[in-house]
Order: C-alpha cells, then sequence, then structure tokens
C-alpha cells in the first residue's frame, strides 16, 4: 500500500506540482512550436510520453551498469545524449517497419525529440534524485504525461487565440508566451499542495 | 560581409534570443537574478567558440551524413569541460545553475551555428561569429534578468536599488492601489490627530508610502513567461516601426 501510495505522490508531482513545462522550463521549444494545432500536440505529446520513459529506462542503466562501476561518471552528459539520439532514431526505424500507421502519426515529431530538453532533463533528474530503477521510469512516464497536458491545453487556447483581435505586435510567440505565464501562474496554485 | 558586422550580428540584428526565439529553455530558467543569468550567458559562449571552431577545423572530415550526431559529441565534450571547470572554480553559481550546465548539449543556438555556420565558414570567422552570438544570447539574459530581479526582488546584481527596509510580497498584489489605500489611511490618521492637512506634510507621507515594493511573481516561474512575452512584443513593435 506505501509503494501505490509514493507511485500516487510521484505522479502528483511530476504532472502538477514540478511540472515540467511551467515550473521546470524544460521542453519549451516544441511547448511553443507545435502548440498551433491540437492535432500536431496530440501526436508531440504521446511521442514525448513515449520516448521519456524509454529513455528514463536505458539512461539509467546505462549509468547503473556502465558509467558506474567504469568510474566515468563525468562523461554522463555525453553518454546521455548518444543514448538519446541513437534511441530515437532505433525507434523511427522500428515504427517504421512495424506499425506504419503509428508512424505517420508520430513520425515528424520524432528527429525534434532528440534536441528536446525534458529527455535529457529527466534522464539526468533522475540520477541526480537517486532514484531507483522502478522510479526512474516512473518519473519519465509521469513526466511526459505533465508535458504532453500542458502542450495539448495550450493548443485549444492557441486555436481559439487565431479568431481572436489582438494588436499587430502581439500576435504568434508573444502572445503565446503570455498565456503560458498565466498557465504556470495557475500551476504555481498546485505547489501549496501538501501530503 | 565583413568581419565586424560577423561580429555584431549577434548582438540586435540576428539576436538569438529575441530575434530567433532559440534556447528558450535557458533563457527562462536562469533570468532569476543577474548573476546567474551572466553565469550561464559566459558557459554557452564557451561552449558556443570553441565548438566552432573545432567544428570548423574537423568539418571537411565529417561525411555529411553524420554530421548532427558528430557535432553534438563535439558540443558534449565542451560542455562537459565547462561543467567540471564551473563546480570547481565557481560552486555557487554551478549550484543554482544546476540541470542547466548540462542542458547547454541541447541548447538550438549552439548546433544551429554548427550546422548553419562553423560548417561552412573558415576558423576565424567562426570564432567571430561564435563569440558575437554567444555575447548577444548573454546579453539578452542579462535584460531579462535585469527587468526581473528590479520586479521580483528590488535588487541588481544583489544590491538594492530602492530601498533596505522593504521584503517583497509573497501574494502578488495589485501594487499601485495598495499605495492609494496606504496613502489615504495616512490622510486619514493626519486630518484626525492634527486637525488640519498642511499640504507638504501630505505629500511628503503619500511619497514615502509610494516607495518600491517588489513583486514576488516576477523572479517566479509565470514572470519569466510574461516579461519574455512582454520583451519579445517590443521588438515586433519597433520593428515594425523602422519598416
Amino acid at each position: 500500500m506505501e509503494f501505490v501510495g509514493k507511485i500516487l505522490f510521484m505522479a502528483v508531482m511530476a504532472v502538477f506540482v514540478q511540472n515540467f513545462v511551467l515550473m521546470r522550463f524544460l521542453g519549451l521549444c516544441p511547448y511553443i512550436g507545435v502548440s498551433k494545432k491540437l492535432d500536431s500536440a496530440l501526436g508531440m505529446g504521446m511521442a514525448v510520453i513515449f520516448v521519456m520513459t524509454m529513455a528514463s529506462t536505458f539512461t539509467w542503466l546505462i549509468h547503473t551498469y556502465l558509467l558506474v562501476p567504469l568510474h566515468i561518471e563525468f562523461l554522463q552528459t555525453i553518454a546521455f545524449i548518444l543514448t538519446i539520439a541513437s534511441l530515437v532514431q532505433l525507434v523511427e526505424m522500428v515504427i517504421q517497419k512495424t506499425a506504419p500507421a503509428l508512424y505517420k502519426a508520430l513520425g515528424v515529431f520524432l528527429p525534434l525529440i532528440t534536441t528536446n530538453c525534458a529527455v535529457l532533463g529527466v534522464a539526468i533528474l533522475n540520477i541526480q534524485s537517486e532514484y531507483s530503477f522502478i522510479f526512474a521510469i516512473l518519473n519519465g512516464l509521469f513526466g511526459g504525461i505533465g508535458f504532453s497536458l500542458v502542450l495539448i491545453l495550450m493548443a485549444g487556447i492557441r486555436e481559439r487565440l487565431e479568431r481572436a483581435e489582438l494588436p499587430a505586435s502581439m500576435r504568434g510567440m508573444p502572445i503565446a508566451m503570455i498565456v503560458a505565464g498565466s498557465m504556470a501562474l495557475a500551476f504555481l496554485g498546485f505547489s501549496g499542495l501538501k501530503f | 560581409m565583413t568581419l565586424f558586422k560577423e561580429f555584431t550580428k549577434g548582438f540586435i540584428k540576428e539576436n538569438p534570443v529575441f530575434v530567433m526565439a532559440l534556447g528558450l529553455c535557458p533563457t527562462l530558467a536562469v533570468t532569476s537574478s543577474v548573476v546567474n543569468a551572466i553565469g550561464m550567458g559566459l558557459a554557452a559562449t564557451f561552449v558556443l567558440v570553441f565548438s566552432n571552431i573545432f567544428i570548423s577545423l574537423i568539418k571537411n572530415l565529417i561525411p555529411s551524413k553524420i554530421r548532427i550526431p558528430a557535432f553534438i559529441v563535439v558540443i558534449a565534450s565542451f560542455v562537459t569541460i565547462v561543467d567540471m571547470v564551473m563546480h570547481a572554480y565557481l560552486p555557487a553559481i554551478h549550484k543554482s545553475l544546476g540541470l542547466f550546465i548540462p542542458l547547454i548539449v541541447v541548447n538550438c543556438i549552439i548546433l544551429g551555428r554548427a550546422e548553419a555556420f562553423a560548417s561552412k565558414n573558415n576558423v576565424f570567422r567562426s570564432i567571430l561569429d561564435g563569440l558575437g552570438m554567444g555575447l548577444g544570447f548573454t546579453l539578452a539574459l542579462v535584460v531579462i534578468s535585469g527587468i526581473r530581479e528590479v520586479l521580483g526582488a528590488g535588487q541588481f546584481l544583489g544590491y538594492n536599488v530602492f530601498s533596505a527596509e522593504y521584503t517583497p510580497f509573497i501574494k502578488m498584489k495589485i501594487p499601485f492601489l495598495h499605495y492609494l489605500i496606504k496613502a489615504k489611511e495616512e490622510i486619514i490618521f493626519a486630518i484626525s490627530t492634527k486637525g488640519l492637512t498642511p499640504p507638504f506634510y501630505t505629500l511628503n507621507k503619500i511619497k514615502n508610502t509610494m516607495e518600491f515594493q517588489p513583486m514576488l511573481v516576477a523572479i517566479l516561474a509565470p514572470g519569466a513567461f510574461i516579461v519574455m512575452g512582454l520583451l519579445m512584443s517590443l521588438m515586433n513593435l519597433s520593428k515594425k516601426r523602422k519598416n
């Protein structure tokens, strides 16, 4: 029972309280760049959940069974970015062969994810917070869910903003930033949650 | 393009943050204080200059198909150097920048310059480009963090800008309304105790109560987005005026 409670706590922390986009400022490029349409936001969200979970799994394994025994922890950054880049390539090839429909939906977004700092960020955070294997994977999964949640909310708002009358200088990026600021203000409310 | 223009284009005309909107994550995350912003800006400049030099030197050796992974490895090596040097000599800044030092690897500005400039130009031009873009990035960070630190903490580089006695608001209030209410209370107090309202006395009281009180929200996460959005729209306005 305690285990379930821990998992629930982690889910709420990763999705709401320490949201990757709004509170930790990780993965802002896709958050602003791919949030113009709801469909593409959904696709990107799914791809990020998938890659973040996979990346957490593999980087944790590489850190624990390769870097630590060989005492080369200082190569962490290089090792992780290479793992993520090759992982994304591999996932892309596997999906292309086995599930063409899924590839059609996610394909465009996969190369973009390599330079998404949320993925490298979650990998490094897992190591810094000294999570166990299961919790590292769950942290990746919930972090991805939190990212997708705000991405999809943002896309919904921006689709409506398309029709709003805005001053010319505020259109596009500036208003997206201000909307993100209001969303962050709302998410700031979660930081008062006590367990 | 002349060498001087190659160097200065990153400051305003092709500023990586305000004009090209690259590298948003570190821009928003580390600008809660000016010291952090300068630390981040200089660390990124170092990586940018050295990765530009290195990539420009080996550009003919890398097959074009695997150039992106090769660039990333070069960048990651220099980031590791910066990480270790900062850990050793600037532990305070290293601690407060935390996660964002290893994340310089995925900063789009650096990969972008490697791909768009260093892999096509000679070493000297690449150094100038890297230095200019890096300093432009630092400049943008200092502008944003200056606004946020002054509004949110009433300080600049840790020195009090306004007056030492004030502590930040915990909740976001509307400052102006707050001043008015306070001033009104003071005036009523003056009338009731002294029985009269000498104009100088009242004015002084209002002036005293209207001293700056920082709003904490500016250095919290929402403030980063809002300040950035307003600055971007200002850039758009000035561009429109020029045309």
